[in-house]
């Protein structure tokens, strides 16, 4: 395949190429309003989605009586909202906003409504932060290629014939496609780290408990959490600092813990990495990793030496047994968080048989909907999770896997003994065709390989654009890890790397997209 | 479908000469808190159904729960008084499976990390013996409550047969705490009253601990109650049966009771026990078969992911225990002191499930001795009559002080004052009611007698003059007719005295 050269960006005049720390600036100064971002996204979005699908649903007369709220807000005089005020954003279709369609890329939830709004939302839309749409994800976010989606795939912006990652592969896509500047993600085994690295875009996994959940579909409630999803590592830090912070509606979520991400990235773009030990985890390569993306981690491992830091090598030995561990533990909680969707409040209902016969029983209904709502990865985890949950199963796999992720934990502390942060890549593999491993669900998990570890540790980890494979010409992802509660580390790290890309290539990797042929309106 | 044969019931001396019962007991009490368990839904009982409910309780997408934390307060409460140790650290867990009535699909509860564990209560029998006996407490948990089922269409209110059913969730996730005994061995023929005892002991406690209202009749307390037998003077364990939500006292005994002969039954005619659930029918005293555990259910319990352990500090704790209020056997000396009852007398009124009422009596203003003399003798009776328990007759406390204090001022006879009372069980309203209603008062009223003697006289004036020239014994027929107008209710001594008053003659 060919490189894709990068065609010079339609410049600062179209408002879709701008990021959003921009975006921003420009509109509180009134250089732009917050109508004419939003409409500009809008049309961006009827342009381009048809062919890559970012979007579930376009939120269009919502995002613009959002973003009229905020011209009237500015035009009366009052400060900005926030630093983010009518920049718009993606939201991952797993997260609830109130009277707009949630389906969690699920046939079980086509149609709801749903009457409450999550945290995270509530706080965007307090901010003045423009949500355009909802996006698309792998069916309760169960999936590492946006391919398990009920509703059809995403497609990579980069090449539409290739995955754009899952389950966030809606909101990368977006990203990547310039139909937002902003995303929401939820990672719970590398949903938006993933993405992110094979579509040439940032994304940030917070320390568990450092964004509430409340309002966000569970898929397993102790890896969960939501995460900001940006193309510039400083809009992926405005937005960490938007949506984080303590909510008493979630129990798990960290009080007091509020990091200063902003500023952590500026103190990466100014001062760099000089000083900081950073480790390279030796699991984390090798075996399963395309070789093009080893290139480009060596690459990135230099560039960081070279702006200062000190590599070490660090070994991590259970993260082997990460994968098996993940896949107990996962399937456990989401065969139970799932239990809900009995067709008896809300979402689907089925009422009659293959035969149409009329289905009875309550017993009847709950299963006929559940089997025909669910998709097959969905139904496979279950029924996996029904399993290692079963007596006389419990301690062989739930059980032990709460052990090896103990050890697992112990595996990060030890490391963060020597090292400040830790680095890998952030996705074994560039993006791969479409269809290429929807019929094996092994080789689709080992695209989790790097991140699930940090999933299971609680850790905040982050994926950042280190530049395009030399074997595909498709982006591949830096992986940063932090301890817990480690978001400044990371963000500094990342923000840094980001610096000296830019320095050597004159430029950041998601402008290096094709452009995508606008379809004729 | 289900072929109804002939209770068999062996004689319930036979069987605890055959048999050993063995007991456990667990009793659900449902929390007085003002909200919901793990949301902030208000948890008042008899609103509009689905009235009391949010995104948490009826288990929306994206919903999660936070713990209530005056329930954990509660739970502590409950631990302590019940001579518990209070975990340092517990966590709630996961049951899951699938119910309508359970919007989550999984009953967020406490499974092997209960809040409270290792207690006892030393409980009186209800027999008026004196005698106590020490019931050891293997836990105290929390859990949710869950929504509520009404099967329609069918004739007996099981979902077997109905039509449809309508689902409330104002219930659900109504703080639960379930206390579970350890088994109750050698009570031997006293296994029904032990039960019965143990459940009474259990509500009063409860009730002065302000956790809850512990209506049974509400259903904020029930009791399972778990049964097996072995043979007489052996240790071997029999197969267990439990009899779910048996909702009065009366009920705990008899269920237990009705257990003994049901299974020494079978048992005697070589049958074997099924394990399983069996359902009390209040109307017949008799337990019918459940929903069969032989398939017994994978729960597949987990920690709660979506909560956080709760690890309440020792500080607490001790405030907690510092601030607990006077426990029932405390409280029962210090009111046998005040109201100068014997031990006998106390008994009696602890038996009867009567010293609250006597309490509350009081509190209205009646004295300890009128209060306990109705409440064991009159009332005694009807509720005896009526086949209810005192505290389930249709008066209150206060309504029976309003009539003693009547009856102290003179406006009502003790003849009349059970009248008053009958109508005020019979649901006419406040004894001042029924009085007026029901013409019941004693005519004191001077003014209004004064007429009805003036009327008398004037009636027969030849009496009048008979009495008024000292024939004095000739006023009892004027007297016969003031009694008459009055239809009784006058005192006849008091209208004889107006008579002669009236004529001017001396008495
Ligand atoms: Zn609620």
């Amino acid at each position: 395949m060919t490189s894709p050269v990068a065609p010079p960006s339609s410049g600062a005049d179209d408002l879709t190429r701008r990021t959003a720390a921009d975006l921003a600036a420009a509109i509180a100064s009134g250089e732009v309003s917050a109508v004419e971002v939003t409409q500009a996204h809008l049309d961006r979005i009827k342009a381009v989605d048809a062919d890559v699908h970012a979007f579930l649903h376009v939120s269009g007369e919502s995002a613009l009586e959002q973003a009229q709220a905020v011209d009237r807000a500015r035009a009366a005089g009052e400060p900005a909202a926030s630093p983010l005020a009518g920049v718009p954003l993606a939201l991952k279709d797993i997260v609830t906003q109130q009277g707009v369609p949630t389906t969690a890329g699920s046939r079980i939830l086509e149609g709801w409504i749903p009457p409450y709004s999550a945290t995270v939302t509530r706080k965007l839309l307090d901010a003045g932060v423009v949500i355009v749409g909802k996006t698309n994800l792998d069916e309760f976010a169960m999936g590492s290629s946006t391919e398990n989606s009920a509703y059809g795939p995403t497609r990579n912006p980069w090449d539409l014939t290739r995955i754009p990652g899952g389950s966030g592969g809606g909101s990368a896509a977006a990203l990547a496609a310039f139909e937002a500047p902003l995303a929401i993600g939820t990672d719970t085994g590398g949903s938006i780290r993933q993405p992110a690295a094979v579509t040439g875009t940032v994304g940030a996994k917070p320390t568990y408990g450092g964004v509430s959940r409340y309002g966000v579909i569970a898929l397993a409630s102790s890896l969960d959490q939501v995460g900001p999803c940006a193309r510039t590592v400083l809009d992926t830090a405005l937005l960490h600092e938007a949506i984080a912070g303590h909510d008493r509606l979630d129990s798990t979520s960290i009080e007091d813990f509020a990091p200063r991400v902003v500023d952590a990235v500026h103190r990466g773009t100014t001062d760099g990495v000089r000083g900081l030990r950073i480790g390279v985890v030796k699991e984390l390569s090798g075996e399963g990793y395309q070789p093009g993306v080893l290139e480009s981690f060596t690459t990135a491992v230099r560039t960081l030496q070279d702006a200062g830091a000190e590599i070490v090598e660090v070994s991590c030995p259970n993260f082997e047994y990460a994968l098996a561990t993940y896949y107990l533990i996962l399937p456990s909680e989401c065969s139970s968080n799932l239990a809900r969707f009995d067709a008896m409040r809300y979402g689907l209902r089925v009422t009659t048989d293959a035969a149409g016969a009329a289905l009875v029983s309550a017993e009847e209904v709950m299963s006929a909907t559940r089997g025909q709502g669910f998709g097959a990865e969905v139904k496979r985890r279950i029924i996996l999770g029904t399993y290692a949950l079963s007596a006389g199963y419990y301690d062989a796999y739930y059980g032990s896997a709460q052990k090896v992720r103990t050890l697992i934990k112990r595996d990060f502390e030890r490391a963060y003994a020597r090292a400040d942060v830790l680095i890998s890549p952030a996705s074994p593999v560039t993006a791969f065709p479409l269809g290429e491993k929807v019929d094996d669900p092994m080789a689709m998990y080992l695209n989790d390989l790097a991140t699930i570890p940090g999933s299971l540790a609680g850790i905040p980890a982050m994926s950042v654009p280190s530049g395009l494979a030399s074997d595909t010409g498709l982006p591949v992802g830096l992986q940063i890890m932090g301890p817990a509660l480690g978001e400044e580390r990371i963000y500094q790290v990342a923000a840094a790397f980001e610096a000296a890309y830019a320095a050597q290539h004159g430029g950041l990797v998601p402008d290096l997209a094709p452009e995508l042929e606008v379809a004729a309106r | 479908m289900t072929t109804v044969s002939a209770p068999m019931l062996m004689d319930y001396d036979e069987a605890i000469e055959t048999f050993d019962p063995a007991m456990g007991l667990e009793v659900h009490v449902e929390l007085g808190t003002a909200t919901k368990m793990f949301c902030g839904c208000p948890t008042t009982y008899g609103g509009e159904p689905n009235t009391q409910v949010c995104p948490v309780c009826l288990a929306l997408p994206g919903a999660m729960p936070t713990v209530n934390r005056t329930a954990v307060e509660y739970a502590i409460r409950i631990g302590l008084a019940l001579n518990c140790t209070i975990a340092d650290w517990c966590r709630f867990a996961r049951k899951n499976y699938f119910y309508p009535d359970m919007p989550k699909n999984f009953q967020t509860s406490q499974y092997d990390e209960p809040i409270a564990f290792n207690g006892y209560l030393d409980v009186e029998l209800d027999d008026g013996s004196g005698e106590t006996v020490r019931i050891e407490i293997e836990r105290a948990h929390m859990e949710e409550d869950t929504g509520k089922s009404t099967h329609m269409g069918g004739r007996t209110g099981r979902i077997q047969g109905a039509e449809y059913s309508l689902l409330d969730y104002n219930r659900a996730g109504v703080p639960l705490v379930e206390i579970v005994t350890k088994p109750i061995l050698g009570t031997r023929a006293a296994a029904p009253l032990v039960a019965r005892s143990y459940v009474r002991a259990l509500r009063d406690l409860l009730l002065s601990l302000e956790v809850s209202d512990v209506r049974m009749d509400q259903g904020s307390l029930r009791c399972d109650a778990n049964l097996s037998l072995a043979p007489a003077g052996t240790t071997e364990l029999g197969t267990r049966t439990e009899t779910k939500n048996v909702n009065s006292l009366r009920s705990v005994e008899r269920a237990v009771r009705h257990e003994i002969q049901r299974q020494g039954a079978r048992l005697v005619a070589g049958e074997r026990i099924v394990q399983e659930t069996r359902h009390f029918d209040e109307s017949t005293g008799t337990t019918s078969s459940g929903r069969s555990k032989e398939t017994a259910e994978d729960y597949r319990y987990f920690p709660e992911p979506d909560l956080v352990p709760i690890a309440p500090d020792r500080e607490w704790v001790e405030q907690i225990r510092g601030a607990l209020p006077e426990l029932p056997w405390v409280r029962r000396a210090r009111l046998q002191a005040d109201w100068g009852f014997s031990d006998l007398e106390m008994r009696d009124l602890v038996a009867a499930d009567a010293v609250g009422l006597v309490e509350q009596t009081v509190a209205a203003g009646a004295t300890a001795a009128e209060a306990r003399s109705w409440w064991s003798a009159y009332l005694g009776q009807q509720a005896k009559t009526e086949g209810v328990a005192l505290t389930e007759l249709a008066i209150t406390p206060a309504q029976l002080a309003r009539v003693i204090t009547l009856v102290n001022e003179g406006a009502l006879t003790t003849k009349l004052a059970r009248q008053v009372i009958d109508g005020v069980l019979a649901g006419d309203g406040e004894p001042d009611e029924v009085v007026a209603a029901r013409g019941l008062a004693v005519v004191s009223d001077d003014g209004a007698l004064q007429a009805a003697v003036d009327e008398a006289l004037a009636a027969q004036p030849g009496v009048a003059d008979k009495i008024r020239s000292g024939k004095v014994q000739a006023a009892g027929a004027i007297v016969g007719a003031v009694m008459k107008a009055t239809k009784g209710q006058a005192d006849a001594a008091k209208v004889r005295e107006l008579v002669l008053r009236t004529l001017g003659v001396e008495g």
